[in-house]
């Protein structure tokens, strides 16, 4: 690779890795159990999500999960994301028998940013979405326990949003911090 | 003590008993104290040079000369030029006494300990057992510095030496029965002097207690593990466990009090390893027969002590320590029940013997 | 209690989950304590909070409180182009900095389809191998002294410092390298690296079983870890754990031989697994004995490295400025941790859009809530450090 990459152009094929994504098998498997509330599967590069309805997640990680062709008993990361209007959570799911990884995505609106909690499919789940709480203001319903994590409880604000402004400091002398 | 009625009658006749016992006693106290002082110096740069070598470095080198002698000196100075900070909700009175407690504990059991044939500060005939009455005041101040700091891990540590302490008298008493059975005397000159003769009349190594019968050198080895859990060292060194109560017992103690902590664990290690030398490895008689020894008496016994002493560090710097619950199982199910035991064994092994006095 | 603001300690105990009346009951005569190992504690490694509510020494329940070293990694990664971000990810886990730098390089390499030159990629192996030994003996030796053993500590870190001159003397550092670039590495290996190298682990696998004799079959420190804690398989899993204290617990899973990446798939060396050989499969002696067996391996796979190193050049031209493709990337890396993965949104510009790093000591920690009830205050101690967590990635 000798020029800028352009932006747009096809990746060429990975070298040295053998992470398996299956999300483009999952998705017809998903599309013809769940219906339309699986939404789409995207066209990103180099890994594909799959864009669900937020109300229908819960039902879907538990199919993930126990059925025996994908097994995905590891959930390996949740990701809040803030795209211009929405916001959106990312999971990667992983599975250790079969060694593949879903990707599975859900937006959000900024005004009500409420999404079921996955914290009883996968103890994992607890403090990941915590998190993602903490730095985004996305609210889990159903969390056993949806509090800071990261930044002190008394923290106004979600850092990682665009629209963040960085407080001055007497602002966080207010705060007691 | 009989210089006092020597001092009295030949030099100090016009004064009253009572006031040269007093004047002998003070100086006797000086005497210990100083021993302590020395102990307490020596000791601390002995730790810190066989740490620091057994771990592949150097340790102190520079304070004084000749590899760091004087570093406990510095050391000592600074400690005592520190702030002396005592937490706001802390009980003043009992966190000012703790270490005084802890310190007097150890520099009282200095006064029974004899060098050598009567040259001992108090000559009394309950050495062994004054001694062990009056180390268990060590714990009731450490349980104070625990529960005076107004810290929670203090307490732990606090509370931990209450079991510990309390728990290791019983096993430490049981294993030095047997000495005490064939000695026939609590005195610790006479405990000595009765290694003297031993196994044919030879004595020198033979005549000592440790290896006069096995239910002795059990009782030996034994008596040392629990003297290692009285002074609170590696691997029982529960209440002052780095790791654990960031420093247990003394976490809010800075300064001079805190020195009297320190100097207090190295004074008690030094008369545990006296009790341990006297006792059962025959105080002040070197390895050959008395009639050929050519060594003066309180080199030896202080030879001694301080192979004692470096077997306690090399411990400490070896094991990893025991949790709580196991300590105390060692304790009771393991240390308690052998000292019955030997007590049992060695009065049969008199009794077979004939050695009953 | 007078003279105790409690306002302030019914707040912070909210903050920490805790109901206000419950510590109301506790203070008025209960036999429970709340006692806070604070963020500064000797044994819990780095600025790591619990709250132990205790009935004398044993703990009843511990509660993590997290966050003290929390740097906003995540917001910089927005703020700072990809080559830049490399030291940052340098300073999330900081005992194993060659292998955060690798896993960033390659999840960025994946993003924009990047080959890196064979010499680099066995430049890499070995720094980072070199790395996880370094970061296992930290483990050793502070697990020593959270024991009591004080002398380990000294042993392992001796050693430790051979191996931190050596990677000093390719990049410049001791502990926070920024070695490991998108592309390749930094600047090419010196010519006595490979000696030194050589030289070093020769003289180590004696030295490593010296302290292994010294401590991991003593019977008191056996006795001190030996069924404490265990972690069964399924719930490791659940709570998503990875790299050792998964291998610990019995799965036979590691990424260098299940999902190699770069050229991982050219050595020969040993997986190990914790197998309960003395008490519980998953308890804290396994977990400890997991990372000293991984230093032999760790061994093996650098000796053969060196033995490979081709020639040729030692990083990918990369573009002056460079913007990867429109897309989002997901990759994952066997840390001595864990498995470390990044998550990173691209839009084409010459910063990234979101960088979401996945922290394995961060999963992990989150299982010492459950794995903590009902042991002594000493085996909360020995379970702690037996997870080898790194504040620095679990806040980030």
């Amino acid at each position: 690779m000798n020029d800028e990459v352009k932006a747009g152009e096809p990746n060429p094929p990975l070298i040295n890795n053998s992470m398996k994504f299956r999300t483009e098998d999952a998705f017809p498997v998903l599309r013809s159990r769940f219906g339309d509330t699986v939404r789409s599967l995207s066209d990103t590069q180099p890994d594909r999500y799959i864009l669900v309805q937020s109300d229908a997640l819960p039902e879907i990680c538990k199919f993930l999960r126990d059925d025996p062709d994908w097994q995905c008993n590891l959930l390996h990361c949740i990701t809040g994301l803030d795209q211009a209007e929405t916001l959106a959570v990312v999971y990667h799911l992983f599975s250790m028998p079969k060694r593949h990884f879903v990707v599975l995505k859900i937006e959000v609106s900024k005004d009500s940013p409420i999404v079921p909690t996955l914290a009883d499919i996968w103890p994992s789940a607890d403090w990941l979405e915590r998190e993602t709480f903490d730095l985004l203001g996305i609210v889990f319903e159903g969390h056993p326990d949806l509090r800071r994590i990261l930044l002190p409880d008394e923290w106004i604000g979600h850092p990682l949003r665009k629209d963040y402004e960085m407080p001055t400091h007497e602002k966080l002398r207010g705060l007691g911090l | 003590m009989h210089f006092v009625p020597y001092l009295h009658e030949q030099i100090l006749s016009a004064w009253p008993v009572s006031v040269v016992v007093l004047l002998i006693a003070l100086i006797g106290a000086g005497i210990m104290l100083a021993w302590v002082a020395v102990v307490a110096l020596v000791a601390v740069w002995a730790e810190r040079k066989v740490s620091a070598h057994m771990q592949a470095r150097l340790g102190p080198m520079y304070v004084g000369g000749f590899h760091g002698w004087l570093q406990t000196a510095a050391d000592g100075l600074k400690l005592f030029l520190k702030e002396d900070i005592i937490p706001a909700m802390a009980d003043k009175w009992l966190f000012i006494q703790a270490p005084v407690l802890v310190f007097g504990g150890a520099l009282l059991a200095y006064a029974a300990i004899p060098f050598g044939p009567k040259l001992v500060v108090s000559d009394i005939n309950i050495g062994v057992f004054y001694i062990l009455a009056v180390s268990a005041i060590v714990a009731i101040g450490i349980i104070m510095a625990g529960w005076a700091s107004h810290n929670k891990w203090s307490l732990y540590g606090g509370m931990r030496t209450a079991a510990q302490f309390l728990s290791y008298e019983i096993p430490s008493a049981l294993h030095l029965m047997p000495v005490i059975m064939y000695a026939g005397t609590l005195n610790l000159g006479e405990i000595v002097q009765s290694q003297e003769t031993g196994l044919f009349g030879w004595g020198g190594i033979f005549g000592w207690y440790a290896f006069r019968n096995p239910f002795l050198f059990l009782s030996f080895i034994c008596y040392y593990i629990s003297s290692l859990a009285e002074t609170n060292r590696t691997p029982f060194d529960l209440p002052e466990t780095e790791s654990e109560l960031v420093a247990g017992f003394h976490t809010e103690y800075t300064g001079i009090r805190f020195s009297f902590f320190f100097m207090a664990e190295y004074a008690d290690m030094f008369v545990v390893a006296a009790l341990s030398t006297l006792l059962f490895c025959g105080g002040w008689n070197c390895v050959l027969p008395r009639s050929v020894q050519f060594v003066p008496d309180p080199v030896v016994f202080v030879l001694k002590c301080s192979a004692f002493i470096f077997l306690t560090m090399w411990l400490r710097w070896t094991l990893p320590r025991f949790r709580v619950d196991q300590l105390m199982a060692l304790c009771w199910k393991f240390l308690i029940p052998l000292g019955l035991l030997n007590i049992v064994g060695s009065g049969l092994w008199m009794y077979i013997f004939g050695q009953v006095k | 209690m007078t003279g105790v603001d409690e306002e302030a300690m019914d707040a912070d105990l909210k903050s920490l989950g805790f109901r206000v009346e419950e510590r109301r009951t506790l203070a008025s005569g209960s036999d429970e304590l709340l006692v806070n190992m604070g963020p500064q504690h000797p044994s819990t490694h780095g600025v790591l909070r619990l709250l132990l509510r205790t009935d004398g020494e044993e703990v009843q329940e511990a509660v993590p409180s997290v966050g003290y070293l929390h740097r906003a990694a995540e917001k910089i990664g927005e703020n700072v182009t990809y080559d830049a971000y490399t030291p940052y990810t340098d300073r999330l886990d900081y005992l194993s900095s060659m292998n955060n730098n690798w896993a960033w390089a390659m999840t960025v390499e994946k993003l924009a389809g990047i080959e890196v030159p064979q010499r680099a990629e066995y430049i890499r192996v070995i720094v980072a191998e070199l790395n996880r030994i370094a970061s296992h003996l930290v483990m050793v030796g502070t697990y020593g002294i959270d024991l009591g053993a004080f002398t380990p500590f000294l042993l392992t870190f001796r050693e430790r410092e051979e191996i931190l001159d050596i990677l000093e003397e390719i990049s410049g550092g001791r502990l926070c390298y920024g070695y490991i670039r998108i592309g390749g590495v930094t600047d090419d290996i010196t010519p006595t690296f490979a000696a030194k190298c050589r030289a070093f682990l020769r003289q180590y696998v004696p030295k490593l079983d010296a302290i292994n004799e010294l401590l991991s079959y003593n019977r008191i420190f056996i006795r001190r870890t030996a069924n404490v804690g265990p972690l069964s398989a399924e719930r490791a899993v659940a709570y998503g754990c990875t790299g050792p204290t998964l291998r610990a617990s019995g799965v036979d899973w590691d990424l260098r031989r299940d999902e190699p990446y770069s050229i991982y798939d050219r050595f020969d060396w040993n997986v190990c697994i914790g197998r309960g050989e003395k008490g519980t499969v998953g308890d804290t002696w396994d977990r400890y004995m997991v990372r000293v067996r991984e230093m032999y391996e760790c061994v093996k796979m650098c000796e053969q490295a060196l033995e490979g190193i081709p020639e040729g050049p030692f990083r990918a031209k990369m573009p002056r400025k460079f913007k990867p493709p429109i897309g989002e990337c997901y990759f994952r890396a066997e840390n001595p941790r864990g498995e470390l993965a990044f998550y990173v949104v691209s839009d084409g510009s010459k910063k990234p859009v979101r960088v979401k790093v996945r922290a394995p000591s961060f999963c992990n920690l989150s299982a010492v809530q459950e794995l903590t009830r009902n042991m002594l205050v000493s085996d909360l101690v020995a379970v702690l450090g037996s997870f080898d967590l790194v504040m620095g990635e679990v806040d980030r």
